[in-house]
């Protein structure tokens, strides 16, 4: 009887899939209206239904990448697309170093290279609100951000050193089944300079009056604001050919109406 | 490799010596802003609690200012650890030295392992974000900007990066000194001291690494106050040190982010404070109140030897957050300055005079008991660092007169069960150790019974004592009796 329903159950989630024309490794996010944490004028934004990486890229799916295309390899990139770090523990253009794990999250990536990957999956990179969307929710819920626990969560893995060494799907999966978007490395988004933050921060308190006054209200929100201030701060002070230790990507796709 | 800057210092500042014998004449500047520069440095950066060397006469130069950022892992307390954000991987951040009319060509590194973007605010920049706006940089970069030094004064630098509060509360910031044209008096020692409050998500004292608590931040509520960093960087082998007759400046800052600073120190008298780092001077001061992102810089001469103590009065954040240094000076005694104890009377007032403490029923157990000898000890250090210390001295010598010895004691290692009611109930009256009559009152302290076991092993495995293990069933007992 249980396996039937186990089979039974299998075939509704294959049928699901294929109805939806969900890909394989990405997990359906169902869009919404909501309020980013600290965003373009603190408004309302729409996100629409999407399919999201359930992981992010691995150095091992890279490697197969710039097998594919050399274009992309360490010696070949150019360097107005990726500066000197990129790639920077590969000790060749076909091979990360031995001390690396195939499995943890790729970094070292430059903007233009996480997009051309992209691309050439038929996919793409995901807006810095979808990305938003995805990662403000918990083990349970859509939107954690009034938790605790989840500010704190979120706040602990910033401060926490080298976890972009950490295999990947070793945090639970969110309430989407997506992995990692909190607890292992920065991600690419493909709008990530559209929020500036000049760098003095303090200033751009100032800019802006909802934002003043949220972040000196609940204490919760005050944790909330700060989590997002940190990636809203680590984005504004990066360029598209930078390529760094803990950054990495993982990529999005339009939803294909059959 | 380090002395060549040093070296070159020294050279450049010999010739320029010798050229200024020949030419007396002084060049008057219509403002700080027209003072020329010639040459560039390195300029050298030193972690507390050192400075570097005086500028003295040197002229003004384009000085060179390469300044690392790195997140790391330290010990802020026995047992207890905390990543920190540092400038030049101490906390405080490495001190800088220039003087009025310098050129600073200012590198921030971001190491490449950092997480966080970070960027740099000097109090002593004239011009938007004090450098913030232009030093916002990545993981694994590096930016650049020059600013004219234009007034003379100790400055604070910090982080100010979002969330602002966060980065300073994990150290980010450090001390900027601008010397006049010609340097300050000289003086015999000098060191640098900064005082920090830290917050983290377990109370004071609980072991392991501990994360930074936002919301106590935000309440202002610090589980640590501490000079230079951690609990102790100022004690042990880390106090200062001077010799009787020399003259000691300190440059205090601090650093914040929550609390304002009551800096004094204990047995003496401040003969200079240049108030809030600038040109005005007080004479004979007590305390010197230091302002979150303040700094002061204060001289003294130290004419008795002796220990004296660097608190922040606001009592509790020295005796129970950490805010405790020590100025250790040597030399010859000088009985017409201070005497020392010269007589002890007795004196009944009516009443009852003791306080009355809590009793340990009321503590709590440590939620990680000690699971061998060597935790034991560790943990019984810890606290004896927070609690006995302040009476019975890091080395258990005690003071003369005032409290017994725990070192080589013949009292404690003559009855254990004594010793451990003492810790439990306190001890008053007269009692005779090792030959000297004392006649004080010790209060009951506020530790558990493990705790009380931890402590009294420490006690009696260090200093000579005869190397008793006390268990907590050994407390439990005597408790029982009474």
């Amino acid at each position: 009887m249980r396996t039937n329903i186990f089979r039974l159950s299998f075939v509704l989630i294959l049928i699901h899939t294929i109805s939806y024309g969900q890909s394989e490794g990405m997990a359906r996010i169902d869009g919404a209206r909501y309020i980013p944490l600290y965003g373009r004028d603190s408004t309302v934004v729409e996100v629409k239904d999407f399919d999201l990486d359930v992981y992010p890229v691995t150095n091992k799916e890279y490697m197969a990448f710039v097998a594919k295309y050399p274009e992309w390899q360490k010696s070949n990139a150019k360097k107005i697309f990726a500066d000197k770090m990129y790639l920077r523990n590969w000790k060749n253009d076909l091979e990360i170093n031995d001390d690396a794990n195939l499995n943890s999250p790729v970094t070292y990536i430059s903007w233009f290279a996480a997009k051309a990957y992209c691309d050439c999956q038929g996919k793409r990179l995901p807006t810095m609100d979808e990305w938003e969307y995805a990662a403000m929710s918990d083990e349970t819920v859509k939107d954690a951000r009034i938790k605790k626990s989840y500010n704190e969560q979120i706040l602990s893995w910033y401060e926490a050193p080298r976890s972009n060494e950490n295999l990947i799907g070793e945090n639970p999966k969110n309430f989407w089944g997506v992995y990692d978007l909190h607890g292992l490395v920065w991600e690419w988004t493909s709008d990530f300079n559209s929020v500036l933050m000049s760098g003095e921060s303090r200033k751009d308190n100032e800019k802006d009056d909802n934002l003043f006054c949220g972040s000196a209200s609940l204490g919760a929100t005050d944790l909330m604001n700060y989590a997002a201030f940190m990636r809203y701060a680590f984005r504004g002070s990066i360029k598209a050919n930078y390529a760094i230790k803990n950054l990495g990507f993982r990529c999005a796709k339009d939803i294909e109406i059959p | 490799m380090k002395s060549l800057p040093f070296l070159k210092t020294i050279s450049l500042l010999s010739l320029l010596l010798m050229f200024s014998c020949f030419k007396e004449k002084k060049t008057e500047y219509a403002s700080t802003e027209e003072i020329p520069v010639n040459r560039e440095m390195i300029a050298e950066l030193t972690a507390p609690p050192h400075v570097p060397a005086p500028v003295g006469k040197r002229k003004a130069k384009k000085l060179i200012v390469k300044m690392e950022i790195l997140e790391a892992e330290g010990e802020i307390s026995n047992g207890v650890r905390y990543v920190y954000w540092t400038f030049g991987g101490s906390v405080p951040g490495s001190f800088i030295r220039a003087r009025v009319g310098d050129e600073i060509e200012f590198h921030l590194q971001n190491h490449p392992d950092n997480k966080l973007p970070h960027n740099i605010d000097l109090h002593a920049v004239n011009g938007p974000g004090g450098g913030a706006e232009s030093s916002f940089v990545a993981p694994g970069h590096e930016k650049v900007f020059s600013f004219k030094v234009l007034a003379p004064g100790l400055f604070v630098y910090h982080c100010a990066t979002a969330p602002v509060g966060m980065h300073i509360a994990n150290g980010m910031y450090g001390l900027i000194l601008i010397e006049p044209e010609g340097g300050l008096p000289p003086v015999d020692k000098e060191y640098y001291v900064m005082q920090g409050d830290f917050y983290t998500a377990g109370p004071n004292g609980e072991r392991g690494l501990q994360a930074f608590d936002m919301q106590k931040a935000v309440d202002e509520k610090a589980d640590y106050v501490v000079f230079n960093g951690s609990v102790g960087a100022l004690t042990g082998d880390g106090a200062l040190t001077a010799k009787v007759g020399e003259t000691v400046r300190l440059f205090v800052g601090n650093g914040g982010p929550g609390l304002v600073s009551s800096f004094h120190v204990i047995g003496e008298i401040f003969d200079k404070v240049h108030v809030e780092g600038g040109e005005l001077v007080n004479s004979n001061v007590q305390t010197t109140l230091i302002p979150a992102g303040g700094a002061a810089m204060v001289e003294f001469k130290v004419d008795v030897p002796g220990s004296y103590v660097l608190v922040d009065h606001s009592i509790f954040r020295a005796f129970n957050k950490g805010a405790l240094g020590l100025l250790n000076v040597t030399g010859e005694e000088n009985e017409k300055i201070y005497s020392g104890e010269q007589m002890d009377n007795i004196y009944l007032p009516e009443g009852p005079g003791i306080q009355k403490m809590p009793t340990t029923d009321e503590i709590k157990e440590s939620d990680v008991p000690a699971k061998s000898f060597d935790e034991q000890m560790k943990f019984g250090k810890q606290i004896y660092g927070q609690t006995c210390i302040a009476c019975h001295q890091a080395e258990g010598q005690g003071i003369a007169n005032a409290f017994p010895p725990l070192a080589n004691s013949d009292y404690l290692n003559a009855d254990v069960d004594r010793a451990i009611e003492a810790v439990l109930y306190g001890l008053s009256g007269e009692i005779t150790v090792n030959g000297n009559k004392y006649n004080s009152i010790m209060t009951a302290q506020m530790i558990s019974q493990e705790e009380v076991a931890n402590v009294l092993t420490y006690v009696y495995n260090s200093w000579g004592n005869n190397k008793t293990v006390v268990t907590t069933e050994m407390v439990k007992k005597v408790k029982s009796k009474k």
